[in-house]
């Protein structure tokens, strides 16, 4: 068996909403192993976006333990949040979060200014991540003149510029017609095939079913954890042959 | 550094209007504190140009009547300076006084002449030691000297205004002029820089008594100090007002006696009233660049505000506090420092241009160059102007950049 990349044990996290506190997470356990590809769906408000959030430290948790790559991550400060995420997370949102005035190349290569890489070494691996979703004629447009597919896959390029180790995806085809979701979940899944660990929150089933293990989430708590037996990995990376 | 300049580029590419417009208000903040600065030092300039002319620790020793009665003597009697005053204050103040000269005034003496031109001047007879202080610019042959006193030579030295209405183009130099028909040779020309026109004579004092039935009388007495600062001269002012009150027996209340004129008090004076002027322009351009900064403050603000989500963005792929601070900071900086440099370069341009043109006037009307002369801004002011600048960035960011670092992606990532 291999490593757990990402390991939960007993995790609550609640809002404070004026007097009441809303318990959203009520005691999650959880163990995703380097390379899993894993759906997280449930119902609005079943706490899936507050668990994506805690494990991409973009949020705090309030009791239980998780580790990541088997480091504890508890309360910490900002700077330190956002080293890890720089280098352990790569994250796929539903409404891409491109940089508005800035050029797909440029969207995809700024991760690596967090990293202090120079700006043409960063956009000469920008460039690179974009042939390989074969956008490379695209690199000096705007988020604005691309469609939706095209969006995500410079969203999916930006993720993969700094080698995470997991690539959290949050409803990554919510904004896209069924043809563009299945491609999208197919570079996902070449993603996937070159060892990094895919989490997607999605509350479409069929979506859910191109994952190996599909969690199910209901009232703050794991209703089911099943793996799925449909699950046909791509087997020709058409995309990702030189890793 | 070249990097983080790019960000900030590419940022404000995006709003070029809103960044010239509120770039402007710190230029014009900073244009109007140079312009303030400059102003002021045009004016004190102008008054220390006032000053040129005398010893800063001079003293000007004259006699009137006396006010009131005493040690057996009546109210009302006229004090008259003598070569013996002179000799006392020579021999009592050798170590406070650098420089004495007595003055000896010729009043109603007559026409001065050369050939057919004649005219009434400003004559007076002084000692060698009176050019340093009443400081004059020799502008042809030399100054009176001591060998003048000792032999009562008869020779002069005119300012410019007298040699050009005696001599007009000629050399005076060597040539004799009559005063009051007497001939006096002239052996050098002088500019009094505090007062270009007027039109003096200076003569040996020794002559002057001689010639002019003086005997050894003398008008005023004219003092240089060793003294540096106010208090010292004061002291040496006072020292001699008690000499001089005693030896021609004036009551020690008498105000009225004896006046003296204490250059250096004066000048202090006139300098604290500009260091005053001076704090004011301060205060009032640093009010007019908060002005600036509050504008840059606000902007910032509505700034981070509509960037909430592409900074959620950046904190959610490695964005640290700080360099999001660093990119708000730096980006208030950069507005502040290029447009107040505009402001700067504006403002110099403004005063060189002033320079020019009030040295052109000044050449044909002089007087103006003891209220209002060269008002520059000089590098100190563009220094401190440009480190008020900075600080003024930083301070107009400040609240901005901490709102953006607190930004939460979550929140700033939550689709509406």
């Amino acid at each position: 068996m291999s490593k757990s990349i990402i390991k939960v044990d007993g995790l609550h996290k609640s809002y404070r909403m004026g007097n009441n506190a809303l318990h959203v997470l009520k005691g999650i356990d959880l163990d995703i192993k380097a390379g899993e590809m894993v759906s997280i769906m449930g119902s609005s408000g079943s706490g899936k976006s507050t668990l994506l959030n805690i494990l991409g430290i973009l949020d705090n948790h309030d009791r239980g333990d998780y580790y990541l790559d088997n480091v504890k991550i508890e309360r910490m400060n900002e700077t330190k949040a956002a080293r890890y995420r720089n280098n352990y997370i790569g994250f796929i949102f539903q409404s891409f979060n491109l940089i508005s005035f800035k050029n797909a190349m440029e969207n995809v290569a700024l991760p690596l200014y967090y990293k202090n890489v120079s700006r043409k070494k960063r956009n000469m691996q920008a460039l690179e991540y974009l042939d390989r979703l074969g956008l490379k004629e695209w690199a000096n447009h705007l988020p604005s003149e691309l469609s939706g597919g095209q969006k995500q896959r410079i969203a999916i390029a930006r993720a993969l510029i700094s080698n995470p180790k997991v690539i959290l995806a949050d409803e990554p085809t919510g904004a896209l017609d069924t043809q563009t979701s299945y491609e999208v979940m197919e570079i996902l899944q070449e993603v996937n095939q070159m060892g990094i660990t895919v989490i997607i929150v999605t509350h479409e089933d069929d979506i859910a079913h191109r994952t190996q293990r599909i969690i199910r989430l209901r009232d703050g708590l794991i209703e089911r954890n099943e793996m799925n037996g449909k699950y046909q990995p791509v087997t020709t990376s058409e995309i990702f042959t030189t890793n | 550094m070249f990097n983080s300049l790019q960000e900030i580029f590419s940022t404000l590419k995006q709003n070029k209007l809103r960044a010239i417009m509120t770039g402007f208000s710190v230029a014009w903040g900073i244009f109007m504190l140079i312009l303030l600065l400059g102003s002021g030092n045009g004016l004190q300039n102008g008054m220390e140009n006032n000053f040129r002319g005398t010893a800063k620790n001079a003293l000007w020793i004259w006699s009137r009547q006396t006010q009131v009665a005493h040690d057996g003597l009546q109210a009302g009697r006229r004090i008259q300076f003598t070569d013996e005053d002179y000799d006392l204050l020579v021999n009592h103040f050798d170590d406070d006084i650098s420089d004495i000269s007595g003055r000896f005034r010729l009043w109603g003496t007559g026409t001065v002449t050369y050939k057919n031109e004649y005219g009434d001047y400003d004559l007076e007879g002084i000692m060698p030691e009176f050019k340093n202080i009443q400081i004059v610019d020799i502008e042809q042959g030399r100054y009176i000297n001591d060998l003048d006193i000792q032999q009562f030579r008869k020779v002069a030295i005119i300012s410019v205004p007298v040699k050009k209405a005696l001599f007009k183009e000629e050399d005076p130099i060597g040539k004799y002029i009559h005063i009051d028909k007497v001939p006096f040779m002239v052996v050098g020309t002088f500019i009094n820089p505090e007062r270009r026109d007027d039109e003096q004579i200076y003569i040996p004092v020794k002559t002057a008594q001689r010639v002019f039935n003086g005997s050894n009388k003398l008008n005023e007495l004219a003092v240089a100090t060793n003294a540096l600062t106010v208090a010292e001269n004061k002291r040496v002012e006072e020292a001699i007002r008690t000499t001089l009150m005693k030896k021609h027996r004036i009551a020690p209340d008498d105000k009225q006696a004896l006046g003296i004129w204490n250059t250096l008090e004066h000048f202090k004076q006139a300098q604290g009233v500009f260091t005053g002027i001076r704090i004011f322009v301060w205060v009032i351009g640093i009010m007019t660049i908060i002005a600036g900064i509050v504008g840059v403050s606000n902007i910032m603000i509505i700034l981070v505000k509509e960037r909430t989500k592409e900074i959620g963005i950046r904190k959610a792929i490695g964005a640290t506090p700080w360099s999001v601070i660093r990119l708000v900071l730096s980006e208030s900086v950069f507005i502040t420092t290029l447009s107040g440099f505009f402001g700067l370069v504006a403002g110099m341009g403004l005063m060189a241009a002033v320079a020019m043109v009030l040295q052109n006037v000044a050449q044909s009307n002089p007087g103006i160059e003891s209220t209002f002369y060269n008002p520059s801004a000089n590098v100190s002011v563009a220094v401190s102007a440009l480190v008020v600048l900075i600080v003024a960035g930083l301070i107009a960011g400040y609240v901005p950049a901490r709102r953006a670092s607190g930004i939460k992606p979550i929140e700033a990532l939550h689709d509406e």
